[in-house]
């Protein structure tokens, strides 16, 4: 059976992992190849990178981490942030990425993911949609960072860029991101029912109960979070464990 | 040597990566001349079925790898759309395959799912063993990563060396001879991948 998938990720600015992680025998906490090893080590089903400050000057430290954290982690590794032409996709596969992330060139150029896709094929193009609760029922796209709103329709956008070729949305609730309150389900829900491809659900992660929610309730095919799993909350292990004896499918 | 072929499409870095860590001497292999130096074959893949065809046409190493594989019996692996081109052809394309394992590639089908359909089969699946005592030995409950929306259905069933059950229950590995080939990505599986490609190194 399919196994819902528990994917830590990690904010990397200029190389070094923003917040830090809080591992026992992680020689270096800023070091994003060391916490990738240690959730490597620990059963992450899969890692995620988010270049949060991606400019085209320091691309070239995060090209160098994805090298070496290809190495040595051998489970899909997916980067994001700043990811805004072809060009960048293919730059990313090269240096040792399994997938690469679009968040807002997807909503300001959709055909970019279409492009992306046909060159590389959809397993390896993930849109990420930030979006928000404008009124019950009704979630719209949010960029920078969630301070800006598009005016753009989640669901509908979700539908469009799966049907332009994108292989997976990760999907963030903007109005639950750092608030430990659990994920959006009603967002997270209608997406996953309105698109063919796999969600991943983020944003607002505070307890194990929540990542289940999130399958249960919001029929996500994997999870990311972050900080329970930084800061030592939880571990991947515990996490599974609880999906586990929840009925969920994992792997341990 | 274990050559992996690089003929410009799949993660050719992620198998050296993993052979490196084993201690097993492999070389990413791009023309004729490389080719007919390994004495094993990975053959990896991602994307379209006519796009790698395509590909390994424009390679110039169709004809070499056609003749190490089907003359000098060298071991090969295929990997995901590296095993899918190994049959005679497939849904998503119009291309002929390599046609090494009698077959083709078909799509998942909506009706086959109770619930949602979700393409791509996307993360980590349980790998029911039929015939595999080398290539799975040493690897109780075999779990692997697939990410994939076509499937190989060989025409003969004794080919078939394990299953996966995803909406239906489909061949993720298969073998004919000195050719082997898994729908999953080894080289994506953590200890699992690693101990799948250490073995491939020995058959």
């Amino acid at each position: 059976m399919l196994k819902t998938r528990i994917i830590p990720c990690l904010d990397v600015a200029d190389g070094r992992v923003v917040k830090g992680v809080n591992f026992v025998d992680l020689r270096d906490a800023g070091d994003p190849v060391d916490a990738a090893r240690a959730y490597d080590a620990a059963g992450a089903d899969e890692i995620c990178f988010l270049d949060i400050h991606a400019t085209h000057e320091n691309r070239g430290t995060m090209f160098d981490v994805v090298t070496r954290t290809a190495e040595q982690c051998f489970i899909p590794l997916t980067v994001g942030g700043g990811v805004r032409t072809v060009a960048d996709v293919r730059a990313l596969l090269l240096a040792g990425a399994d997938k690469v992330s679009f968040n807002s060139a997807a909503v300001a150029n959709p055909d970019v993911v279409a492009e992306a896709a046909d060159q590389f094929g959809s397993q390896c193009i993930v849109c990420a949609i930030d979006a928000k609760t404008v009124q019950p029922g009704r979630w719209e796209i949010f960029t920078h960072g969630g301070r800006k709103t598009t005016g753009i329709d989640a669901v509908e956008f979700a539908t469009m860029i799966a049907a332009k070729g994108a292989g997976e949305i990760l999907l963030t609730s903007m109005d639950r991101d750092g608030t430990k309150a659990g994920f959006n389900l009603p967002l997270t829900r209608a997406i996953a029912d309105a698109v063919d491809i796999p969600v991943i659900a983020s944003g607002g992660v505070g307890t194990l109960d929540h990542l289940v929610e999130g399958v249960t309730e919001g029929h996500a095919s994997a999870v990311l979070a972050a900080s329970i799993f930084h800061f030592g909350t939880f571990t991947v292990g515990q996490a599974k464990a609880h999906m586990a004896a929840a009925g969920i499918p994992v792997r341990i | 040597m274990i050559g992996i072929v690089d003929y410009g499409l799949g993660n050719v870095r992620a198998f050296e990566n993993i052979y490196r860590r084993l201690g097993i001497h492999v070389e990413p292999v791009r023309t004729a001349e490389e080719l007919a130096r390994a004495d094993r074959l990975i053959l990896p893949g991602v994307g379209a079925f006519d796009w790698a065809m395509a590909k390994l046409k424009q390679s110039g190493m169709i004809d070499t790898l056609n003749r190490r594989v089907l003359q000098d019996d060298v071991p090969v692996l295929g990997v995901c759309v590296g095993m899918q081109i190994m049959a005679n052809g497939s849904d998503e394309g119009r291309a002929a395959g390599l046609g090494w394992i009698p077959g083709r590639v078909e799509r998942f089908r909506d009706e086959w799912f109770n619930t949602h359909t979700h393409l791509p089969h996307m993360g980590w699946n349980d790998v029911e063993l039929v015939d595999a005592p080398v290539l799975m030995a040493g690897l109780p409950d075999p779990r692997f990563y697939f990410l994939h929306s076509y499937f190989f259905h060989p025409d003969d069933e004794s080919h078939v060396i394990a299953r996966t059950c995803y909406g239906k229950i489909f061949a993720s590995a298969v073998r004919r001879g000195n050719i082997w080939a898994t729908q999953f990505h080894p080289e994506k599986s953590h200890d699992w991948g690693v101990g799948l490609l250490a073995n491939f190194s020995k058959v």
